[in-house]
């Protein structure tokens, strides 16, 4: 009864306030829609000119394989090579597909040819992905064709895209704003919730009250579990209507294992309010001492393989990068439990030694 | 029979090697208000939270409503009220949420805070407000409507902390009425303040220096104690030795 009307009061101070309101959501909304398609490194509708030396069979079907794909479209076509470099100097092209001529009779006699891709490396990552995307298809195109005798086309194509054959950006993003928005709703609005009725002097009553404390904690921490939970169901939403990104493993795993990670932010939250004392402390602690660690460790925006041992070593103990691996692991890998226990392991042996200490520390704090 | 609801002997805190409260002994009748007087620093804070079940005393004893300070907080924390310069209510919810609320965490059943409640609004003539919230009330509505939320389940005493801090004299009179109304209801009054005029109010004061009481009377009592004419004079005389403060 006590608890009941503790929380009732929680939810109020949420639903009254604007801006948290917006934090809670409207971040996880912006957030996955600005990862999924704002900051993406994924090329739509690229800007391709053909010059087709052959123009002949063969030829003509590459080139409409190509300006098919949704990758590309066809803006030129080229006929001399006066005009390849103003293609790229007045940015009307993004790539250059060279045919050499007669390739018909290449194919029948050599059985290879070679088609040169020619791209405006001006922004070296979109170069590699339009040719990686165009060698894709054309590979595709050799393979499917009616070019029966071993593969016809000689061209270089590296692909490591075992999960993500086209290479959509979002599968790495879901899995890394989830535990963003994770830590930042439960470990920064919690701290500010109670280090608000500090600074308000409440919380001095409620201590006083018959309310124990332990019951103040949890009730303050139970909307917050609450919300969060409505977060991953928005954004598994997002993800799988918007974002095109499949939930391949069971979700009841996955929504288990974010409460395991809501909580290990819970207990970081009470952690943050146990030592401090003003809401604007509360909050840039949450930022600069959970956001930043967050982003840059969980391995969703950076490679931690890319990073200096010493960095990988600390990477290890960011709850949100073994988070990021699970969720990963499940949504994108569809792996079960037996896949991701290790990781498992490690993420509630963090949750349980932070909500001992801060419990502790909390309790500290009252004698 | 004295119906003592108040107990100290020797009641000691120490922060390292800092001692905040000394060898405090005093005694608090039922129904009395008791005025807790003293400087910022003098130790008055500390006291109040080890009788309040906030803080475990160092050493020396203390009974706060009949039970020990040491091993029965939970039930003194049942049968104290306390409300804090700060006015204790939130700010985003309604006057009657705010009433529910805290009747609700002091256990009392919905049938208890519905009666409760109209009483309490009629008393403050908020019945109009009800659905008001807080933060648009004027300070001194605030205040009454906290100090009615901090006795509404009739504790055996309440701790007021600095509760006129900020607010201008007829609402400190009146403030003092209601203080007055409850005393008269055998809830025993544990109040800390800055304005002098105040202690004049109470029925005894003590006055601590750093970190010891140096007088406890009646205010009647101490202006002859002192030969002075108000409670000031009293105050800056024993207050002038001290060496804490802010």
């Amino acid at each position: 009864m006590r608890f009941l009307t503790f929380i009732k009061k929680e939810f109020y101070h949420i639903l009254r306030d604007r801006r948290t309101l917006l934090i809670l959501f409207g971040m996880p909304i912006a957030q996955i829609l600005l990862f999924g398609f704002a900051l993406t490194n994924e090329v739509k509708n690229a800007q391709l000119a053909v010059w087709d030396q052959a123009s002949d069979t063969q030829s003509q079907k590459l080139v409409q394989a190509l300006a098919a794909s949704q990758y590309f479209e066809l803006s030129h076509q080229i006929k001399s090579e006066q005009e390849l470099e103003p293609m790229f100097s007045s940015g009307e092209a993004g790539l250059i597909a060279l045919i050499p001529p007669a390739l018909d009779d290449q194919l029948a006699h050599d059985h290879e040819a070679k088609i040169q891709l020619i791209a405006d490396a001006s922004n070296p990552n979109i170069a590699t992905t339009l040719v990686n995307y165009a060698s894709a298809i054309i590979r595709t195109h050799s393979n499917t064709a009616s070019l029966q005798q071993a593969p016809p086309y000689q061209i270089g194509v590296e692909t490591r895209m075992l999960y993500n054959p086209q290479q959509n950006d979002a599968y790495n993003f879901v899995p890394g704003v989830m535990a963003m928005v994770l830590m930042l709703v439960s470990a920064m609005m919690t701290s500010i919730a109670i280090v608000r009725e500090k600074e308000m002097g409440t919380m001095e009553v409620l201590l006083v009250s018959p309310m124990k404390p332990i019951q103040i904690i949890l009730a303050k921490a139970v909307p917050y579990l609450v919300l969060s939970l409505v977060n991953v169901i928005t954004i598994l939403l997002l993800s799988v209507y918007v974002l095109d990104v499949p939930i391949n493993g069971s979700i009841p795993l996955l929504v288990g294992e974010a409460i395991v990670f809501i909580i290990t932010s819970l207990s970081l939250g009470l952690l943050i309010s146990s030592v401090t004392e003003s809401q604007q402390t509360a909050m840039l602690i949450s930022m600069m001492g959970l956001m930043l660690p967050t982003i840059l460790f969980s391995g969703f925006l950076f490679p931690i393989e890319n990073m200096p041992v010493p960095l990988q070593v600390i990477s290890n103990a960011i709850p949100a990068k073994w988070f990021y691996l699970i969720v990963k692991g499940v949504m994108i890998k569809g792996l079960s439990f037996a896949g991701i226990w290790k990781e498992t392991l490690i993420l509630g042996g963090m949750t349980l030694f932070l909500l001992t200490v801060s419990l502790a520390k909390f309790k500290i704090r009252l004698a | 029979m004295k119906d003592i609801v108040i107990k100290t002997h020797k009641l000691t805190k120490k922060f390292g090697d800092f001692v905040a409260t000394n060898e405090v002994t005093f005694e608090v009748e039922r129904g009395e208000i008791f005025g807790f007087l003293g400087a910022n620093g003098a130790g008055k804070t500390t006291a109040m939270k080890m009788l309040s079940g906030l803080l475990r005393p160092s050493y020396g004893e203390a009974m706060v409503a009949g039970f020990d300070v040491y091993k029965e907080t939970e039930k003194i924390k049942r049968n104290i009220g306390y409300m804090s310069q700060k006015f204790s209510l939130y700010e985003d919810l309604t006057v009657e949420e705010n009433i529910r609320f805290y009747g609700g965490i002091y256990g009392l059943s919905n049938r208890q805070i519905k009666e409760k409640s109209t009483a309490l609004l009629e008393r403050l003539n908020l019945m109009r407000d009800a659905k008001t919230l807080v933060a648009s009330l004027p300070l001194g509505w605030k205040q009454k409507l906290s100090f009615s939320i901090a006795i509404q389940h009739e504790p055996t005493i309440v701790f007021l902390d600095e509760p006129t801090g900020g607010v201008d004299p007829v609402t400190r009179r009146q403030f003092w009425d209601m203080i007055y109304e409850a005393a008269a209801s055998g809830i025993t009054v544990f109040v800390t303040t800055h304005y002098m005029d105040e202690a004049e109010y109470c029925n005894r004061v003590s006055i601590m220096v750093d970190g010891v009481i140096e007088a406890l009377d009646s205010p009647a009592g101490l202006k002859t104690r002192f030969n002075a004419h108000d409670m000031d004079e009293v105050f800056h005389q024993l207050a002038r030795g001290a060496k804490r403060g802010e």
